[in-house]
């Protein structure tokens, strides 16, 4: 073995799918998040979201 | 250059755990339970909360609930693998490590205290995260492995929702919604006993001491006859106690007499009975017996309200 050798992983089927699950979990997760802040801070400040000090 | 290329069927290096199997460790039915009662709670309480803030409540306490049931899973791994009930969860099965549920339960608890407290009110936050500390610190690493009062006190964890959700909405803490605490808490030995009954070879073989191990099977029916009779009482005090309408009172009472007997039907079961059908009965109807009688609770509080809202509009009391 060289120094510029490189170790890499092939994964299974089963971890593929396992990945793509975990993944599309997260992402709903998180979009349903930033969509929760948004929301809340829209229903509790109304239109004082939009008053700030220039 | 060489490129060495493995398959990896290592789960420690690859994880095959789905989202389900991550759903899984929050305990979806108990989360159910929590959804339900926290709603109750919220939906009873005075005034009125913006749809979506209320929402955002029974998210924050359904996720801290999911969060303390990982951190559950995480540490009692050992004694959930020796258990058939428990054996096939995500931990002991092998499908998740230890350290990600112990992560997964970390995360999710400090996202849904912060997001209750910052979004809802303080008082609620604070409630959630000592919700989540006292079931997966006192009750799972204290509590459960060495005293059979474990899930008489343990289930105080189990009974604040209802608290959590007024507490949302109102941002304080009322004899009302200690009522339903005392409910659930009343309710959670006799419903948990009757399934120690009939799994007391798995918790004897895990080591857990759990009251029919411990204090024997005579003992332990008579105790879950006791708090059956305690739980039908409290289960009417909303009427008695007068802000609750006498149709509550009545079903709340006539579930409760069922409850009793049912605990009967343990108490009268012989000792050699090892089918344990009243036990498993007890155990099914427990379930049906909560639900109802918080539905009921809410179905009253909503129609009282609808009622003093019609009052209003024909002017009578103004």
């Amino acid at each position: 073995m060289s120094v510029m050798d490189i170790e890499t992983i092939t994964p299974t089927e089963a971890q593929k799918k396992a990945r793509r699950s975990r993944n599309v979990a997260i992402g709903l997760a998180l979009g349903a998040f930033v969509v929760l802040v948004y929301v809340i801070s829209i229903v509790k400040l109304g239109s004082a979201v939009l008053s700030r000090p220039m | 250059m060489t490129i060495l290329d493995k398959t990896v069927d290592d789960g420690a290096v690859l994880s095959e755990a789905t989202a389900g199997d991550y759903l899984e460790l929050m305990k979806p039915r108990v989360m159910s339970l929590v959804v339900f009662t926290a709603f109750v709670g919220m939906v009873a309480a005075p005034g009125a909360l913006n749809p979506f803030v209320a929402a955002v409540s029974v998210i924050s306490i359904a996720i801290g609930a999911g969060a303390s049931g990982a951190l559950n899973m995480w540490y009692d791994a050992d004694v959930d693998a020796v258990m058939s009930r428990t054996a096939s969860r995500p931990v002991p099965s092998g499908r998740i490590l230890p350290e990600q549920a112990l992560a997964f339960g970390l995360v999710l608890s400090t996202l849904s205290v912060m997001t209750l407290g910052v979004f809802v009110n303080w008082l609620a936050g604070a409630m959630l995260a000592f919700t989540i500390f006292f079931y997966a610190v006192i009750y799972t690493m204290w509590l459960k492995r060495w005293t059979p009062q474990n899930i008489v006190i343990g289930g105080a964890a189990g009974s604040f929702p209802p608290m959590i959700g007024w507490a949302a909405a109102t941002g304080a803490v009322s004899l009302e919604s200690v009522i339903l605490f005392l409910i659930i808490f009343l309710w959670t030995p006799p419903h948990f006993w009757a399934l120690a009954l009939f799994k007391s070879g798995d918790y004897q073989r895990a080591g857990i001491p759990m009251m029919p191990n411990v204090a024997g099977e005579t003992s332990t029916k008579r105790q879950m006859f006791g708090y059956s009779i305690a739980l039908a009482v409290a289960g009417v005090l909303p009427s008695i106690l007068g802000y609750a309408g006498v149709a509550y009172g009545v079903a709340a009472a006539a579930l409760g007499v069922g409850f009793v007997w049912y605990a009967l039907q343990v108490l009268l079961m012989p000792q050699e009975d090892r089918a344990m059908r009243p036990a498993k009965a007890l155990f099914g109807y427990s379930l049906l017996y909560l639900f109802a009688v918080f539905a009921l609770y809410l179905a009253d509080c909503v129609a009282a309200r609808m009622f003093a809202g019609q009052l209003a509009a024909v002017g009578v009391g103004s």
